[in-house]
């Protein structure tokens, strides 16, 4: 906590000067931000169960981890691959404190406390995590965070007191109140909506409160900010912090929608999959990492049917997939966002470059 | 951006229309391990289904039976994803799933939120899937992994002598159930079982496993498979290994005798048990391989069906003899075919299967050793034939209970 406090208190010197400039959200403005808005909104009146939970609900979730990612890459420069690891540790948090079938593991506490439990556990993982982390820079901040996640990947498929080894837990209690199956599909689809759109806008918040900007004052010069006073690591802690509570969140909404957790869900591959979807999507806006979840879900869905239905063998789906992810990041560096912007601008030349033109700019340099 | 907008809708009008498509036929949901560690077993397990599909047909009454295969990984949560996939994209109404042990354990538990389908076991063999909790909806017509271990204890025991043995095995639910069952039978003749190591499922490395192995046992029992196996084999004959060996019902079986390079010479002569063997005598078995071999081209299939085709080909059968009995009725949540299922006796290729009260098999299992064709093929060879093993392996079921579950130190190696 003291860490927050400090980094706010330190941030309040540098915002007087950079502030009116950035006060405005973006898309507001944006046709199109407000037709998705309005689609996401209305979904369950246009896709069945499947759609809703498999394919909208689940991209939600993976792409609420993919944006605490994004967050700490895009704007920290930190890249985390711990993010799922967390996100799944929440989630047995909530099996384990929660309802289970396993009854000798599960503490039966009911969801509202299990919840904020496995939140605050969660968030103290992986703010700990952070801190180990932070003391290193670039590929030793990957290789510390991949460690720790399959520290831990090990650690839940072996230890049967806690995590149940590599059967995990199943049929995890999902809550119910007001007379309402919060896990039935409608109702879960909005409860995911909810807790992805707070998350999107807290990130689109942070990224141009105060606190956000020194971070990103942080990332592109570490020395000037230490030299201006800033606590670098401090700032770096602290958006591990919140970070972590923004995975964390997506894991309690993960174990709900399986209602079960197993060691599979934090493996290293899960890890790093996390990292294709934000770097798919784009790690420069925080739109990014759903439209990467988006098209690694449909991709992982469909991919082998849609090779059995053109009539290859069904067994090379993996390598449809790859394919599909080594061209986009082929021809856009900077993910899918990079390639709409281009399109966009590409589209009308004659129109000065605005504030997204420059972002964009900006974004590639550490994407 | 209007354009943006426009594809938008016309791609989410395209989901609906696809999504909501008139049902016609019956449409049954099958998985196998295409990925991961697993995958030449869940291939294996594609095969044997397609045999019994060609043997079977495809038609009940004036339905036209259609499968749809989603793949998993043995995680049970890639179980469960693809079980949910088939039910709510594909609308099955019937799941031939899953393959592997802890995947078992994951659908039997997502079965009871669907009591309104049907789930057939196509191959999973861990004890807790039909022992513990049981689904009124879950049906299992392979037995499992302890059954497939009834005789193994015995047989090395008297004819091999053998009286201190160490396990190696893969640290999950099949595995645990195999030992189980080795442990028991073998504990209970007044063998040791000195030492059980557990390694992850995926382990590549199995160094520190081998030079952990000990010197003072008459023999190392194997319980891995898949590429663990192939993994194990290899750099156990590197490391100079010469123990004798036993296997579990996946190691010795054709996923393994018929692997690439010399690693499994070291399997010559291994004493193994499970609920096949590759040189069976019996007319319905050499029928089951003849037919297996005919619907494929020898490189693209195994020079006999593993275990993992005979679990797969059992289950589709009993899915198309249950649909049959019923004549494809599937009203009133399925309750008659159901029924039918519970009451089925199949003829499997690997004998007479029967279900129990909680809807797991009572089948034959068969003690074998590996034995060289002389043409550099190994197979499994028939030593010894046991009929009718139940679930709780012969023992009174209130003396089975105490036991305890399968896992890495039950049962204690005891008479019971």
């Amino acid at each position: 906590m003291s860490v927050t406090h400090d980094a706010r208190v330190s941030v309040r010197t540098a915002t007087g000067v950079q502030r009116p400039g950035l006060r405005a959200w973006p898309g507001i403005d944006n046709p199109a931000a407000w037709i998705v808005a309005i689609i996401l909104l209305i979904m369950p009146l246009i896709a069945n169960g499947f759609f809703l939970i498999e394919i909208f609900a689940t991209t939600l979730i993976l792409g609420t981890i993919a944006l605490s990612l994004m967050f700490l890459a895009g704007y920290g420069g930190m890249v985390s691959l711990m993010q799922l690891t967390i996100a799944g540790f929440a989630a047995y948090m909530v099996a384990v404190f929660g309802t289970s079938d396993n009854a000798n593991i599960s503490l039966g506490w009911p969801w509202w406390l299990a919840v904020p439990m496995a939140l605050a556990l969660a968030t103290a993982f992986g703010t700990l995590g952070g801190a180990l982390a932070v003391r290193t820079e670039g590929i030793y901040t990957i290789m510390i965070t991949l460690a720790i996640g399959a520290a831990f990947y090990y650690f839940t498929n072996q230890n049967w007191a806690i995590f149940n080894g590599h059967t995990g837990i199943n049929n995890v209690g999902t809550p119910r109140f007001w007379g309402i199956n919060w896990r039935a599909d409608i109702p879960f689809y909005y409860i995911v909506l909810g807790v992805a759109a707070l998350c999107y806008f807290a990130v689109e918040y942070i990224s141009r409160a105060p606190f956000g900007l020194a971070l990103q004052g942080v990332r592109d010069n570490p020395r000037r900010m230490a030299a201006l006073g800033f606590n670098v690591n401090a700032h770096r802690v602290a958006a591990y912090a919140f970070a972590s509570f923004v995975a964390a969140l997506a894991g309690v909404l993960q174990v709900w929608n399986y209602r079960q957790i197993s060691p599979g869900s934090v493996s290293v591959g899960a890890c790093i999959d996390i990292l294709i979807i934000a770097i798919v999507g784009g790690i420069t806006r925080p739109v990014g990492p759903y439209i990467g979840a988006l098209i690694f879900v449909l991709l992982r869905t469909f991919a082998l049917d849609f090779l059995v239905k053109i009539g290859l063998d069904g067994n090379r789906f993996r390598l449809l997939i790859g394919l599909g992810f080594l061209a986009i990041v082929f021809w856009s560096s900077d993910g899918v966002i990079g390639l709409w912007q281009r399109w966009r601008q590409r589209a009308t030349p004659t129109r000065p470059i605005g504030r997204s033109g420059q972002r964009s700019g900006q974004g590639s340099g550490h994407g | 951006m209007l354009k943006g907008s426009v594809g938008l809708i016309a791609l989410s009008s395209l989901l609906l229309s696809g999504a909501a498509m008139a049902q016609e036929k019956i449409k049954v949901g099958v998985t196998a391990t295409l990925e991961g560690t697993y995958t030449v077993l869940g291939e294996d397990g594609i095969r044997g289904h397609q045999t019994a599909l060609n043997v079977l047909g495809k038609k009940v009454g004036d339905k036209e039976l259609e499968f749809i295969i989603a793949s998993t990984d043995a995680t049970p949560d890639s179980a469960v994803r693809a079980v949910r996939k088939l039910i709510e994209q594909d609308k099955v109404q019937i799941l031939l799933s899953p393959l592997s042990g802890d995947e078992g354990i994951a659908v039997k538990n997502f079965a009871k939120t669907h009591p309104e389908l049907t789930f057939i076991n196509a191959a999973s063999g861990a004890q807790e899937t039909t022992y513990v909790d049981p689904a009124p909806n879950f049906f299992r017509y392979n037995m499992d992994g302890a059954q497939w271990q009834v005789g193994l204890g015995k047989y090395a025991y008297e004819t091999k002598g053998y009286r201190k043995i160490a396990t190696v095995g893969e640290d999950y639910s099949f595995i645990y159930t195999q030992v189980f069952g080795l442990v028991l039978e073998f504990c209970g003749m007044g063998g040791q079982v000195t030492n059980r190591q557990w390694v992850p499922l995926g382990t590549k490395d199995f160094a520190s496993v081998i030079a952990a192995l000990p010197d003072d046992v008459d023999a190392i029992y194997l319980g891995l498979g898949g590429a663990d196996a192939v993994n194990f084999l290899n750099q156990y004959q590197q490391a100079g290994g010469k123990a004798h060996l036993m296997g579990g019902s996946i190691m010795i079986d054709q996923t393994i005798l018929s692997s690439k390079g010399n690693a499994k010479n070291a399997l010559i002569g291994t004493l193994a048990a499970s609920g096949q063997a590759d040189t069976w005598e019996d007319p319905g078995w050499q029928k089951f391989v003849k037919d297996y071999q005919d619907a494929f081209p020898p490189n693209k299939r195994f020079p006999s069906p593993s275990l993992l085709a005979t679990n797969y080909y059992g289950s589709t059968m009993a899915l198309i003899l249950g649909l049959r009995a019923v004549n494809g009725d599937l009203s009133d949540n399925q309750s008659k075919f159901k029924t039918a299922l519970a009451k089925l006796e199949i003829d499997a290729p690997n004998g007479k299967i029967k279900l129990d009260s909680n809807r797991q098999a009572i089948g034959t299992n068969f003690v074998t050793e590996v034995v060289d064709d002389g043409k550099g093929a190994l197979f499994s060879k028939v030593v010894k034939v046991i009929p009718n093993v139940n679930q709780t392996l012969g023992y009174d079921p209130a003396v089975f209970a105490k036991i305890g579950l399968p896992s890495r130190t039950v049962p204690e190696c005891k008479k019971y």
